[in-house]
């Protein structure tokens, strides 16, 4: 079976100042195939975030190939970045990201603005999508009206709002207490279940215990990738 | 990338989220459209008050005035009639009309302030004393009973022609026709009431003249002589000709600088001239302030962008394009100086209706075509930097941004 994303002796280094270059990945072979629930950890300045733009075509490599459903994403212009994002990505931020003064239903129409979908479609997607995660009460809360808990769903339903291959969550519990953290993990589990592939990107190892995989990254390579026994 | 209709959807939106602020940037534009609509109008009522009451003095119409006129050099040697010292008399408006060849007819006139009264009602106003013929170059038609004619002038007959203004003033719904007015004096029989002439304006009402005979009102007032001398010459191409002729005939007789001769369409055509360089100067200051207003929207949408950081960020994450972004920005720009200049367009034009009361103006199409113009100019000169600043931003960047 084939991958989705899949790495391959992926190098990406930085330009600090004039003459330093930070190497944050030095070599990282890592494959994602469909319906897997993966936990990326590491402790600060491993190089998990790096991998995550890499991950989320959000960023090209230095050098190694990154591709997405075989699709090499080496060649493609900035524009045809977007599209792949827009089809296969769907975001998680540790900071929700939502837009101040606009409604949860607004917010999660969003992508679909950008993937062309007519705005009675766009409408009756959005809707659906605050269902599954549980706000169908809350479509016309502006952000502000919002717990951080009920934020986080938001956002998630607008990753999930365009199908898209993969949910990508970048410390999507950083910002909460632990019930709505608890809460949250259990809603992108359920996620899973449905046959979504997820992505989890944290530093906190408790966090991580809760994917089916857990690929340990530290100064810029893979130390371990083994899949979680005993599940509860 | 996206529509354009979507995009401006979004563009709008964003606005929206702000409206305090997208109102006060467009006040700049605001005022700027709105000033030189306002100040464009009073120059354009200005020139067509000015061609107008020239147009009523008849077509083909050589005016021979008293001392040195205009001048061809433009300002500087420009001068007003002498009438006070005229050395033109009634025998030369009868030469001039004995001319014979291009020129077809010459009236003579008197013009003197003065205040009209009946019945303890009085106006202050122009009295002309004028000829039959001159009544005739100028167009000068009554809209009932009968004009001024050689019989009233050759026995000095104290009959009176007043405009409707007049009749208005001093009568009130009462016709005048039949009664006595008073003019330095004497009584006035009045015969017959002026068509209504144009809406006037500029503080000269065309309507408020009173009209008598030459003769009577070269008595009433002790002015010997004539003042100004109306000639009509047979056609349009043969006014240069008339001016001529008219010009030779007078000489042997008067110095240089004792008379003009001009035709109306050549001083209409003067004052048209130095109108319009001053209408185009006022909106030329005017356009200073829409141009600051540019400016002011530039500063607002750069500070925007800024601002809205981590909103680009997100939305280069979920699929927009550099394209998307950038179209988004710049639409919002030019929203905002649009609907500053169709607001300033309604405000300018309210006010210049508004003065419509005072002063005569009018608003011309070519001044709010150019308002929208240039504010729609101004919007995406200003409005493409902080675009591209936006479309630029590194969406990884972008959304670690604070």
């Amino acid at each position: 079976m084939s991958s989705l994303i899949s790495l391959s002796k992926v190098k990406k280094s930085y330009k600090l100042g004039d003459d330093i270059i930070v190497e944050a990945l030095r070599g990282v072979d890592l494959q994602i195939k469909k319906g897997e629930f993966v936990a990326i950890t590491g402790p600060s300045g491993s190089g998990k975030s790096t991998l995550m733009h890499l991950i989320g075509i959000l960023d090209k490599p230095t050098s190694g190939t990154v591709s997405i459903d075989d699709k090499d994403i080496a060649k493609l212009k900035e524009e045809d970045l977007a599209v792949l994002r827009n089809k296969y990505i769907g975001f998680v931020f540790q900071a929700f990201n939502l837009l101040p003064k606009t409604t949860a239903v607004e917010n999660v129409e969003l992508p679909l603005i950008y993937s062309k979908i007519s705005t009675s479609d766009r409408r009756a997607r959005a809707i659906q999508a605050l269902q599954d995660v549980g706000l169908g009460e809350r479509l016309n809360h502006t952000p502000n009206q919002l717990s951080g808990g009920q934020q986080q769903r938001v956002a998630i339903a607008r990753a999930l709002v365009t199908k898209p291959s993969l949910i990508l969550a970048d410390e999507p519990t950083g910002n909460l207490d632990s019930k709505s953290s608890q809460e949250i993990i259990e809603l992108l589990r359920s996620i899973n279940a449905k046959g979504n592939t997820v992505v989890l990107v944290t530093h906190e190892s408790d966090i991580a215990e809760e994917a089916k995989r857990i690929v340990v990254i530290k100064d810029g390579l893979i130390l371990s990738d083994k899949a979680v026994k005993n599940k509860k | 990338m996206i529509s354009l209709a979507e995009i401006t959807k979004l563009a709008i939106k964003s606005l929206l989220r702000n409206k305090t602020r997208s109102i006060l940037t467009m006040i700049g534009i605001i005022i700027g459209v709105s000033a030189v609509i306002l100040l464009v109008s009073i120059g354009q009522g200005l020139q067509d008050y000015i061609t107008n009451s020239f147009e009523s003095l008849g077509s083909n119409v050589i005016a021979v005035l008293p001392g040195k006129v205009g001048g061809s050099s433009g300002f500087s040697s420009a001068s007003a009639p002498n009438f006070a010292g005229t050395k033109l008399t009634q025998k030369d408006v009868a030469d001039i009309a004995k001319l014979g060849g291009p020129v077809e007819s010459a009236g003579a006139a008197i013009q003197v302030p003065g205040s009209v009264s009946n019945l303890g009602k009085s106006k202050y106003t122009t009295i002309l004393g004028l000829d039959q013929e001159y009544t005739k170059i100028r167009n000068l038609t009554v809209a009932k009973g009968r004009q001024i004619n050689d019989a009233d002038v050759r026995v000095n007959r104290n009959v009176a022609v007043i405009g409707t203004s007049i009749q208005t003033d001093l009568f009130g719904n009462s016709d005048a026709m039949g009664k006595k007015i008073t003019i330095g004096g004497q009584k006035f029989e009045v015969i017959g009431i002026l068509s209504q002439i144009g809406s006037g304006g500029f503080g000269v009402d065309t309507n408020s003249y009173v009209i008598i005979p030459i003769t009577a009102a070269q008595k009433v007032f002790g002015i010997k002589g004539v003042q100004a001398i109306a000639a009509k010459a047979v056609d349009k191409d043969s006014i240069p000709l008339a001016i001529n002729s008219i010009k030779k005939l007078l000489s042997k007789r008067l110095k240089d600088d004792e008379f003009s001769v001009v035709d109306s369409g050549s001083i209409v055509q003067t004052i048209n001239q130095v109108l319009g360089a001053l209408t185009l100067a006022l909106g030329g200051i005017a356009a200073i302030s829409l141009l600051v207003g540019g400016v002011g929207i530039m500063n607002i949408m750069l500070v925007s962008v800024t601002e809205r950081t981590r909103e680009i960020g997100l939305r280069k994450a979920v699929g927009a394009k550099p394209s998307d972004i950038l179209y988004q920005f710049l639409i919002e720009a030019v929203v905002l100086s649009l609907g500053g200049g169709m607001i300033g367009v309604g405000i300018g034009a309210l006010g210049a209706w508004g003065i419509n009361h005072f002063i005569q103006t009018s608003v011309s199409w070519w001044s709010v075509a150019l308002s929208f113009g240039v504010s729609a100019i101004i919007g995406i000169v200003f409005g493409v930097a902080p675009a591209a600043r936006a479309a630029k931003l590194n969406p990884i960047e972008a959304l670690k941004y604070e």
